[in-house]
């Protein structure tokens, strides 16, 4: 087998691919846009072609249990998105979470859909707008944020994105507003044609002491294979929460690459749940700079995987200011012949003082085959530093599954309850009740899926 | 309503019971006294159909059933009921929702429709006042850190709501200040009747004094050197284990 030579060959082409794909985006996909974008995505496609697609090898820490061959060896199209998408309610109600009427922004392989997006009763105080639009109403604004956060230079995955840069979600929380009401920016993949790719980007920023929730979702309308490589740029404004909510739910034949990158500022506090509950393949990659004093994060995951979906989450906390607190816990469920992987880092920068970080990964497997590779790390360069952390895979823990037997529930029964309970730390952490609920119900139901289906057993 | 005969059980290879023989009539309280490591907790464990320890012979009938075959989840609904001695922390289950669940599991594998959730909370806070705890504590998660009173209260509570034939009480006295043992004992008496049982297992006398026992039972090297009234309870308060020890070795040499 002459493996490593065929594999670098595949590689050049797909790359080459893209690179067509690129310049027939450039001339023919957004011509409305400024001429900065237009830069912007030459300087992006430049940039992947010097990095190209990385490679799981030994000495790559970064993408050491990810191989991500089976992306960069299928022959995506960029989507264009159906030009016209009705769903009826029950479908639309399975899409969406907690009460229907909450504000939502809704995406179609990759384009906008005004027909299934509800915009017109917005909160008071939050613009949320297509990037589209707002590259026209919001001009200045977007430019002097979006790529300022998410280093297309150094992730040829952002690269890419940036490449391909047109429309998303741009929300924008106005200083003071408090808004108790999420909004929600629904990407939804609908498999009307094979191995397609979308490009979502979101940009949130939010006020001076400002409060929102942004609940970001991914999911598909059917069991298709496509790819979404989606970025996410957040600017927090000082004194601002910020309760961010990014589930993934799509097939499980997707392959789902997504940067979140946070700039926090001082005193503002950012708190995401990053729910994966669906997909093949997928890679999360959640940075947050803690760029100012005073500012804290809550970064919290759940993963619930069977089959042989693959999730790797990648969390780096940058604390390059003093007086920052962070606070990370990962849970997964793993099944089937799944796997899992939680590479977090944490990095105090020198100097810098009264930094509280803590970080945790907990695997439950529930079927020998499945596998979890967990590496929380720290990267210390001060003496003035409270951190912790602590990882875990194990199976079931036999004295309560006893304790629960003595009751009177049967084994099944009782692996079904502590599965759940292991999740509810998790879920607990979500603040908007009917949110929370929906989720626990999403969550209970996957479960209950799993057991009729035997897998668990 | 629970007959054991010549009852031998194994941790590993390691033998612990080498040969039980009881007899719980309804309406009796028994205490299983006896000292650290004689098999107290080993026979409770056995009856309740704990995986870890080994049933290796001897016969336990429960009302007539043959116990040791049973799965522990058919034990619990055929009426038998384990108080833990330290009750598994089970964070994410709320306490009221892990007793809907047992409570249901009870009625369903007796052909009882199950109850809802308004019903069963309005029961389950009927109940509270047997071990003195209010409704926030249904709230929380199991034993997640509940104080060692929080914990025992909170395994009678249990009981009541289980409502068992029998119900084995695994060292209830342990960790408990005078006044949760004089609450926890007064709930067990609550739920004392003359049609069940209860096997109250303990290292000191001092919860006998509020629970009293028909029989007492000494318990050592895994044998049951000694059986007698409510007053043998009282002797081992004051003068010890070590009388009984000399039957112990004279019956393992026999054996």
């Amino acid at each position: 087998m002459n493996g490593p030579n065929t594999m670098t060959q595949q590689q050049l082409t797909q790359e080459e691919r893209y690179l067509a794909a690129f310049h027939s985006f450039q001339k023919n996909g957004a011509d409305r846009d400024p001429g900065w974008v237009y830069q912007l995505r030459e300087a992006a496609i430049a940039r992947f072609n010097v990095l190209g697609f990385p490679v799981a090898r030994r000495g790559n820490e970064e993408w050491k249990y990810t191989d991500i061959r089976p992306i960069a060896t299928t022959h995506f199209q960029p989507a264009t998105g159906p030009a016209q998408l009705t769903l009826p309610p029950p479908e639309l109600a399975r899409l969406t979470f907690g009460h229907p009427e909450w504000s939502r922004i809704v995406f179609v392989d990759g384009v906008h859909s005004q027909q299934l997006s509800a915009l017109a009763a917005l909160p008071k105080g939050v613009t949320v707008l297509s990037l589209a639009q707002a590259l026209v109403t919001h001009g200045d604004m977007v430019k002097q944020h979006m790529a300022r956060y998410a280093p297309y230079e150094s992730d040829a995955f952002t690269a890419l994105n940036t490449a391909f840069v047109h429309d998303g979600a741009f929300v924008q929380v106005a200083d003071g507003a408090v808004v108790e009401e999420p909004v929600h920016l629904l990407f939804l993949t609908t498999g009307r044609r094979q191995d397609t790719v979308a490009y979502p980007r979101v940009l949130i920023l939010t006020g001076k002491n400002s409060k929102a929730t942004v609940i970001e979702s991914y999911a598909a309308l059917d069991e298709g294979r496509s790819f979404t490589n989606t970025v996410t740029e957040v600017r927090m404004g000082p004194g601002s929460v910020l309760n961010y909510y990014k589930v993934q739910r799509q097939s499980q034949r997707a392959f789902h690459v997504s940067n979140t990158n946070v700039f926090n500022s001082t005193g503002a506090s950012f708190n995401s749940v990053n729910l994966d509950l669906g997909g093949g393949l997928v890679r999360n990659n959640l940075n947050v700079l803690m760029g100012e004093e005073g500012c804290s994060c809550v970064l919290n995951g759940l993963y619930l995987l069977n089959g042989t979906q693959h999730v790797d989450n990648q969390v780096i906390i940058d604390h390059t200011s003093s007086y920052t607190t962070a606070s990370e816990l990962y849970k997964g469920i793993l099944d089937g012949k799944s796997h899992s992987v939680f590479h977090g880092s944490i990095i105090v920068r020198k100097g810098i003082q009264k930094v509280n970080a803590n970080q945790v990964d907990k695997n439950l497997l529930l079927s020998d085959q499945a596998e979890a590779d967990t590496k929380p790390a720290f990267w210390i360069y001060s003496d003035d530093v409270k951190c912790g952390h602590g990882a875990a895979c194990g199976q079931m823990d036999e004295s309560a599954l006893f304790y629960l037997k003595s009751r009177g529930m049967d084994d099944n029964l009782a692996r079904r309850v502590l599965t759940r309970a292991f999740a509810t730390q998790v879920i607990d952490s979500i603040e908007n009740g009917a949110f929370r609920a929906a989720v626990d119900q999403i969550v209970q139901d996957k479960l209950l899926n799993w057991w009729e289906a035997g897998e668990s057993r | 309503m629970l007959e054991v005969h010549n009852l031998h059980a194994s941790i590993g290879d390691v033998e612990i019971l080498k040969g039980i023989n009881l007899r719980v009539n309804a309406g009796e309280v028994h205490a299983i006294m006896g000292p650290n490591g004689s098999g107290k907790s080993t026979l409770a464990y056995v009856l309740a159909g704990h995986p870890s320890y080994k049933a290796t012979s001897g016969r336990a009938l429960f009302d007539g059933k043959d116990l040791l075959p049973m799965l522990p989840e058919n034990r619990a609904r055929a009426g038998l009921f384990l108080s833990f001695q330290h009750p598994v922390e089970v964070p994410g289950v709320r306490f009221d929702e892990f007793m809907r669940a047992g409570f249901n599991a009870l009625r369903k594998s007796r052909g009882v429709p199950e109850m809802g959730v308004l019903d069963f909370n309005k029961h389950l806070a009927s109940k509270l006042g047997i071990v003195g705890m209010d409704a926030t504590f249904t709230r929380r998660y199991v034993n997640e850190g509940f104080s060692g009173g929080e914990k025992k209260r909170g395994e009678i509570l249990q009981m009541a709501i289980l409502d068992p034939k029998l119900a084995i009480l695994d060292e209830t006295d342990s960790g408990l200040d005078v006044d949760a043992l004089r609450e926890v004992a007064q709930g067990i008496n609550k739920l004392r009747r003359a049609d069940n049982a209860i096997l109250l297992v303990t290292h000191y006398q001092r919860i006998l004094s509020y629970v009293i026992p028909d029989v007492v039972h000494v318990l050592i090297g895994g044998r049951i050197v000694k059986s007698g009234g409510k007053e043998m309870a009282l002797e081992i308060e004051t003068e010890g284990y070590d009388k009984y020890e000399d039957t112990a070795k004279a019956m393992k040499a026999g054996a």
